[in-house]
């Protein structure tokens, strides 16, 4: 029972993350007064991708068309550890959020040798710039994730969430340092504005475009599902342990239908914190990255510092 | 029994050494095989078999072949006596009546020992099962076989005898039979006078480490009555002189582990040595130099002080961070794979530090977590570090090239050799599935315990380092996508690369997959190996794993399930069930399920070359701005200019050199300290006789004053 319904919070998982980025491009839409594509438009793209004769380049080897279902495998392996209404799920204590973030590294080794698998340019700029950026932000990310473990005691993400559910709402400066740092590291990681532009094609700015940028068809599709799944995930990832309030602690229906509401409710807002910032801010140059990652980091650092100095039971 | 058979492991690499000799002797052998026959008339049969393979064109490659077998069989023994002591966790002791006559050689066999045995040994059959093929290319008037297969034998008895050794002076001769015999290997492509200079520079550097180790057993013996690791562990040290002992250890065991900054022998010599044996040195003999400091501070000196994991803690955090900084510079792919054992041997160093804050604070058993952590870093080093070495050797055969930025496309053209150079660096990249992402795992597990301690410095240095050790694995990802990305993929950036083609010896890739095959077993099922770690804890620290009974084959759950868990084999499960459906769904439609192969996409321009791609250094070039303080960096750009006004570009010409900064800022000023010196005493010899007989007769004076 408990694995049929991790099963399912996984596939429900992958299902709305288009949907999430569809109304993410709902919100900056209509922030920049613009007519807005309608909510579902990234379900129809991908099925238009999917059902598409993919052209693959002749210098192509065997890595590059498997590549995507590695990505994706990793994303949805990713997916099924993050907690998304209901804790206490067999599929969370595989693996802990340790290997959460190894999942991550999994996928963007491949992504990045999918990069520079064609020989061109810009395939290596790509993985140049997203293994600097990302190898700048996982320690960020390190750092949030272990003030929040030492906190609970436990790299178990349920357990973690248990536990901050168990203490109620207590304010802790430790834990608002640990979500602006996770905040910063997320915008790093899903390639957002002012890291990266998604919807950006020019040489000088592209990150995860340009690796991206030999792909057509179902592996497009595949890579693209991947990047919107990892945007759901960092949502839920900080939703779920900052705010975890609504999420499903026992298997009745009611509990569940609870826990979809609550979850769907949180990203929504985050979506339209996220667009606003996108609609805000513009790109910043490629090396004042190391000074937002590094802020992300001093960030994680203090919130760290802060449990020990002030939180830690001795 | 168990000890039999690591002496038979001990004396099958000394005969294969010896058998090595032979090489040059076969017209020696042919006339002795002759006159044997005429004097005892025996089966023809037997006769006409032994002269046609002391035939010479056979008897080169049927030697090479059979010194080879006996390495590999002594690495088979080497594996069964470690396992076998590693099972029954007996101490086995013994005397050999070698050496002085007051000190025989003490010899003890305990499950330590019997670890790195049997990292010895995977590493000996992988070399021996790779080996033929590999030295098959070595001309034998330049490089005789003999003395490669000679000093390869010494080689290995000379480690298997440091495991062996119970008492200080055994220990030492071991020492620099290993250190020795490894000299010579790395000086064996003499002709280049790059290779003697990394040569001189590993001897000079393993003699001052060596020294070192000899001053710290002497620290030890002066509390104790003999040289006996027996004597030694009795030993009652005040804490001063147990620091200074363990310093001296750790500047020893550090020269020959390359730490930072005694790391520059590494870098130089493992590019000049034949693969395989660099693949020997790095996977193999920094290990048994990280076994010295564990057998020094861990049994010798019974109690760890806590200052000492601080000094592991910070060196180790500084080794690994330079280290794979540095790897990520070079272009030279054995040099990289160099810097990157610096950057595993910091790891390592970081977890033991860990232990041992952890060990004398009163948490012995999230001691024993970092101890296994630190023994799981170091098996999985040695598996992962020897596949990737023995893969650089592959492609040095196949393409002569060992710089990366002359290769590409070769996944094409070397499909085998792609997928197992491709398991050994997700393994150092620690990804999820493979044996390198467990044992960093465990490193943060036990990272992240630290709140049990007391001491606030403690509990704000340890998560730092985690991050440092965050940084470090991100980085080596970094660095070996780089490595992937450039050798294997994209267009052939030269002659040689273009036309290589996979190898034809089946050995040379059967010895690399035994490895793969073990990083992968390994990363699914660590409970194996871990268990086998935990009996290591058990005697040494007299503390096993936490929750042991919740380590079965599927979980690994080091402190508790609650605390955490991660269980590779179900994630295995998931990711190939979630491949398997996505792959089945998307190419169930059978008219998208071809490909349509089309050229590259050239923007329109046309001419794509493999000129255009990213080289090792614009891979790095973020990298190069980011941390530009961590190298010395000398980039020029020279253009050359033509045209009326000298106004055209006709010609650029980059160049980029990357140094170390331990050079200038440790070693010329040794050196030049020394020159200095030697120069003011030279001012003594005059070269006059009258002074040098007025010296004698000063020294007499002295003496007979002394004396009365």
């Amino acid at each position: 029972m408990l694995w049929i319904l991790a099963i399912i919070q996984t596939i429900l998982f992958v299902a709305l993350a288009p949907l999430l980025a569809g109304w993410l491009k709902w919100c900056k839409c209509r922030l920049q007064n613009r007519r807005a594509p309608s909510l579902f438009q990234p379900y129809k793209d991908l099925l238009k991708l999917i059902r598409k004769h993919p052209v693959v380049s002749e210098d192509a080897s065997w890595l590059f068309t498997k590549a995507p279902f590695i990505i994706f495998s990793a994303t949805v392996l990713a997916a099924s550890v993050v907690p998304l209404i209901a804790v206490d799920l067999p599929t969370s204590a595989s693996a802990d959020v340790i290997v959460l973030v190894g999942f991550f590294a999994f996928a963007r080794f491949f992504l990045a040798l999918a990069g520079l698998d064609v020989g061109t340019a810009f395939g290596g700029m790509g993985s140049s710039r997203e293994m600097t950026i990302s190898s700048l932000a996982e320690p960020a990310m390190l750092m949030a994730i272990f003030t929040l473990t030492m906190t609970a005691s436990t790299t178990n993400l349920s357990f973690a969430i248990i536990h901050v559910l168990n203490e109620g709402l207590v304010l802790r400066p430790s834990f608002v340092f640990a979500l602006f740092a996770l905040l910063l590291v997320a915008i790093a990681e899903t390639g957002r504005v002012p890291v990266d532009n998604p919807s950006t094609h020019l040489e000088l700015t592209m990150i995860h475009e340009a690796m991206i940028l030999e792909y057509s068809g179902r592996h497009l599709a595949l890579i693209e599902w991947a990047s919107q799944l990892k945007l759901m995930l960092y949502g839920v990832l900080i939703a779920n342990i900052f705010l975890p309030w609504g999420i499903a602690q026992t298997q009745d229906l009611h509990a569940l239908g609870v826990g979809l509401l609550a979850i769907l409710g949180k990203l929504a807002v985050l979506t339209i914190v996220l667009a606003l910032t996108e609609t805000m801010l513009a790109k910043m140059r490629l090396f004042r990255v190391q000074e937002f990652l590094g802020f992300a980091y001093l960030l994680g650092l203090l919130g760290m510092l802060s449990h020990i100095i002030l939180e830690a039971s001795r | 029994m168990t000890l039999l058979l690591a002496y038979c492991a001990v004396l099958l690499s000394f005969a294969s050494g010896l058998l090595a000799l032979l090489m040059n002797q076969q017209q020696h052998l042919q006339g002795l095989s002759q006159r044997w026959f005429k004097r005892f008339a025996g089966g023809a049969g037997v006769q006409s078999v032994i002269e046609q393979n002391l035939d010479e064109h056979r008897f080169p490659n049927l030697l090479r072949r059979l010194v080879f077998v006996l390495l590999g069989l002594s690495g088979v023994f080497a594996v069964i006596a470690g396992l076998a002591v590693l099972i029954s966790a007996e101490v086995i002791t013994d005397q050999i009546s070698l050496g002085l006559p007051w000190l025989p050689w003490h010899v003890r066999f305990d499950s330590l020992s019997g670890f790195f045995f049997l990292i010895i040994g995977i590493a000996v059959i992988a070399v021996s099962i790779y080996g033929p093929g590999y030295v098959h290319s070595y001309k034998e008037k330049q490089h005789p076989f003999a003395v490669l297969g000679l000093f390869t034998g010494l080689f290995v008895t000379g480690m298997m005898l440091v495991l062996l050794a119970d008492d200080a002076f055994f220990f030492m001769i071991a020492w620099e039979l290993m250190s020795v015999a490894s000299y010579f290997l790395v000086a064996f492509q003499h002709e280049n006078s790059a290779n003697r200079r990394a040569a001189f520079l590993y001897l000079l550097m393993a003699e001052v480490g060596a020294l070192a180790i000899i001053l710290s057993f002497g620290v030890l013996a002066s509390f104790a009555d003999g040289f006996t690791f027996d004597a030694l562990r009795q030993a009652q040290l005040s804490p001063t002189w147990a620091s200074i002992a363990f310093v001296l250890a750790l500047l020893g065991f550090g020269m020959k582990a390359g730490i930072v900054p005694i790391h520059v022998w590494l870098p130089e010599a493992h590019p000049v040595a034949p693969s395989h044996i660099s693949a020997l040195m790095s996977g193999v003999m920094l290990k048994v130099a990280l076994y010295g400091l564990i057998r020094f501070c861990f049994d010798l000196l019974a109690e760890v002080q806590w200052q000492w994991g601080v000094v592991l803690l910070v060196i180790g955090s500084i080794s690994a961070l330079g280290g794979i900084l540095y790897a990520m510079m070079q272009p030279n792919l054995k040099r990289l794979l160099a810097y990157s054992s610096v950057e595993n041997i910091g790891i390592i160093f970081m977890v033991l530090g860990l232990s041992m804050i952890f060990m004398d604070n009163g948490h012995p058993q999230l001691a024993a977590l970092g101890f296994l952590a630190a023994l799981l870093h170091a098996f999985n080093h040695a598996l992962f570090k020897n596949l990737l070495f023995l893969g650089a050797g592959i492609l040095q055969h196949q393409t002569h090239e060992l710089n990366i930025d002359m290769m590409g496309g070769l996944i094409k053209r070397m499909p085998q050799t792609s997928a197992l150079f491709l398991i050994g660096c997700m393994s150092i990249s620690s990804l999820p599935l493979f044996n390198g992402f467990v044992s960093e795992w465990l490193a943060f597990q036990t990272a992240l315990q630290v709140d049990v301690l007391d001491n606030g410095v403690l509990r704000s240095m340890i998560p730092v380092a985690a991050a440092a050790l965050a940084l470090t694995a991100a980085l080596a990802a970094a660095c070996f996508v780089k490595v992937f990305g450039l050798i294997f993929l994209g267009l052939p950036r030269s002659r040689n690369s273009e036309k290589a083609h996979e190898v034809t010896d089946k050995g040379m890739l059967i010895g690399p997959a035994l490895l793969a095959g073990l990083c992968f077993l390994f990363g699914i099922f660590p409970g194996l190996i871990i268990n086998l770690i935990n009996g290591v804890a058990k005697q040494l620290l007299e503390q096993s794993l936490p929750n042991d009974t919740s380590m079965s084959w599927l979980w690994l759950a080091p402190v508790s399930a609650h605390q955490a868990s991660y269980s590779a084999p179900l994630v295995l499960i998931g990711v190939l069930l979630a491949g398997f459906i996505t792959f089945w769904y998307l190419r169930r439609n059978p008219d998208t399920k071809t490909m349509r192969i089309a050229p590259t996409w050239d923007c329109g321009f046309g001419g794509l070359t493999s000129r255009m791609q990213y080289t090792s250094s614009a891979f790095t070039m973020p990298f190069r701005r980011i941390f530009a303080n961590a190298w010395i960096i000398d980039e020029q750009i020279d253009k050359d200019m033509r045209g009326a006004m000298n106004l055209d570009v006709a010609a650029v010409h980059y160049k980029l050199q990357v140094e170390d900064h331990s050079w200038p800022k440790l070693y010329l000023p040794i050196a030049h300290a020394v020159n200095t010196l030697a120069k003011h005493v030279g001012r003594i010899q005059t070269g006059n006789i009258r002074v040098y007989l007025s010296y004698s007769f000063v020294t007499l004076i002295i003496m007979l004053w002394v004396i009365s």
